[in-house]
């Protein structure tokens, strides 16, 4: 073995601790994939039944403090399909099980430019394609929910989360952030339970269709069906969270989508009526309005 | 090096504090002191990773070429701190999302690299884990004390639990936003090093 300080010791030590620590890590790292995976999945499906006021209406509790096999079960009334937002229309070649928000977000031949007008969500790009998901009781039936992956910059970084509607695709059922950089106390005040309780039954478009749901600057007004209180301490925040639902729910995000699905939703249920077998949900009613 | 190990290990948590004495590590001290959870949890893992690093650097110091000794300790750093990530990610999955890069900071955190080269390069690989772990506890104990604070009085609540209800979901107490900010870890860690100085004069600096 050469001399520790001479120059082929160091290398030969430098080598090895080099070979040592690179096993470490990699075993490490291979060892625990399979519980980071599950955990990913298990937070974004906690997020997305949240976001549907699933847990809640069910349970009578958050997501969080649900057992893994309780979610598991709720999911299964969740399914998942590829819209493309430019059309509306479903895309049924792509996998929506192999869908990355983030890559599909970044990569040029996946994604367009955001045009900052007349919403800003902050960002540069969006996929043409995103996953949508929709809530059935057990999995089958009329619609209760439909969930959209939504995202956009608050004061530090990307927010990223989910906006679900009520079947009658105005009415907004639920929002949550499954990732953000918020300050805690102040922008991240977005996770506080008591403020995204506020979301349920707000009107996402106004007479005109125009998006118009809003976090408000101060406390929202009684009457206003559009806002929620402001988060005090984070008007940047607050104006990210408006820009990137109004962004979304407009016509560059999934107004073309939502548009066509209300009116696939208004066929059926008359369909229904017709067939003498109405039931008195949000999408029935609809058809008289 | 004639100190009992209990000395070395409980030293550094008040007589020889990393963070109040030493004044390192004050940065993630900062970052990180929001909640309870978040500290507890980031004290254990700076605690894991300066006990490991240091047993590693003890065992094979006699082997180390010293004109690479700082960057042999950066990697075995390093290396443990990824370790550490990949657990909390795997069993502490809520946690570690908060914590986000400030686990990966352990790694610029200089009190494990303080250790590394001040201690275990000298001295045999027990007492050297047993430093760490003392340096990692004194490194926890200032982090416990200035989230204490910051969590009971900037949110209301301790470990999550609501202890002052706040104004903002019906109750009485307003919330002091500047404590959630990092700059209020300054002043208490401030104040913290004038209680701990007033009682134990011998740690006063001389101007």
């Amino acid at each position: 073995m050469p001399a520790k300080d001479s120059v082929p010791g160091t290398i030969l030590i430098a080598t090895l601790l080099c070979v040592v620590c690179s096993l470490a890590v990699s075993a490490a790292a291979v060892a625990l994939r399979p519980y980071q995976i599950a955990n990913e999945v298990l937070d974004q499906q906690k997020n997305i039944l949240d976001a549907a006021g699933l847990p809640t209406d069910e349970f009578g509790k958050p997501a969080s403090q649900l057992s893994k096999k309780e979610i598991d079960n709720l999911y299964t009334w969740v399914s998942e399909q590829m819209v493309d937002l430019d059309t509306g229309e479903f895309n049924n070649e792509l996998d929506p099980t192999k869908f990355d928000l983030v890559e599909a977000s970044t990569d040029p031949t996946l994604s367009i430019e955001i045009v900052p007008d007349p919403y800003d969500p902050g960002e540069d790009r969006r996929p043409k394609s995103m996953k949508v998901y929709f809530v059935r009781r057990n999995g089958e039936g009329p619609i209760r929910q439909v969930v959209l992956p939504i995202y956009g910059k608050g004061l530090w970084g990307t927010l990223y989360g989910y906006l679900a509607l009520k079947s009658d695709l105005e009415t907004i059922q639920g929002i949550t952030f499954y990732q953000h950089k918020e300050t805690p106390g102040l922008g991240g005040e977005v996770d506080n339970p008591a403020w995204k309780e506020q979301w349920n039954g707000l009107k996402l478009y106004n007479e005109n269709g125009e998006p118009s749901a809003q976090v408000a600057k101060g406390p929202a007004p009684e009457t206003d069906p559009y806002s929620v209180d402001g988060l005090s301490g984070a008007t940047i925040t607050s104006r990210g969270v408006t820009a990137l639902v109004q962004y979304w729910a407009s016509d560059q995000g999934y107004g073309p989508f939502l548009k066509k699905l209300g009116a696939k939703l208004k066929e059926e249920s008359t369909a229904d009526q017709t067939a003498a077998a109405s039931q008195p949900d949000n999408s029935t009613n609809k058809v008289g309005a | 090096m004639s100190k009992k190990p209990i000395d070395v290990l409980v030293d550094p948590v008040i007589n020889n504090n990393p963070i109040a004495l030493q004044i390192l590590g004050i940065c993630s001290a900062l970052a990180v002191t929001t909640k309870m959870e978040t500290s507890l949890v980031m004290a254990l893992a700076v605690m894991a990773v300066t006990a490991f690093s240091n047993l590693a650097v003890s065992a094979i110091r006699s082997y180390i070429p010293s004109s690479i000794r700082i960057i042999v300790q950066m990697t075995v750093i390093a290396s443990l701190v990824i370790v550490v990530d990949q657990f909390l990610k795997a069993f502490l999955f809520d946690i570690s999302k908060q914590l986000s890069v400030f686990v990966g900071l352990i790694i610029t955190n200089c009190i494990v690299m303080g250790r590394a080269e001040g201690f275990a390069m000298k001295n045999p690989a027990g007492i050297s884990f047993l430093d760490g772990l003392g340096n990692g506890m004194g490194y926890g104990f200032v982090l416990l004390v200035v989230a204490f604070f910051r969590e009971l009085f900037g949110s209301g609540s301790l470990f999550g639990q609501t202890i002052l209800q706040l104004d903002r979901n019906g109750g009485w107490y307003a919330p002091n936003g500047l404590l959630l900010l990092p700059p209020s870890a300054f002043f208490i860690i401030g104040i913290m090093i004038w209680v701990i100085r007033a009682n134990k004069p011998e740690q006063i600096e001389e101007a």
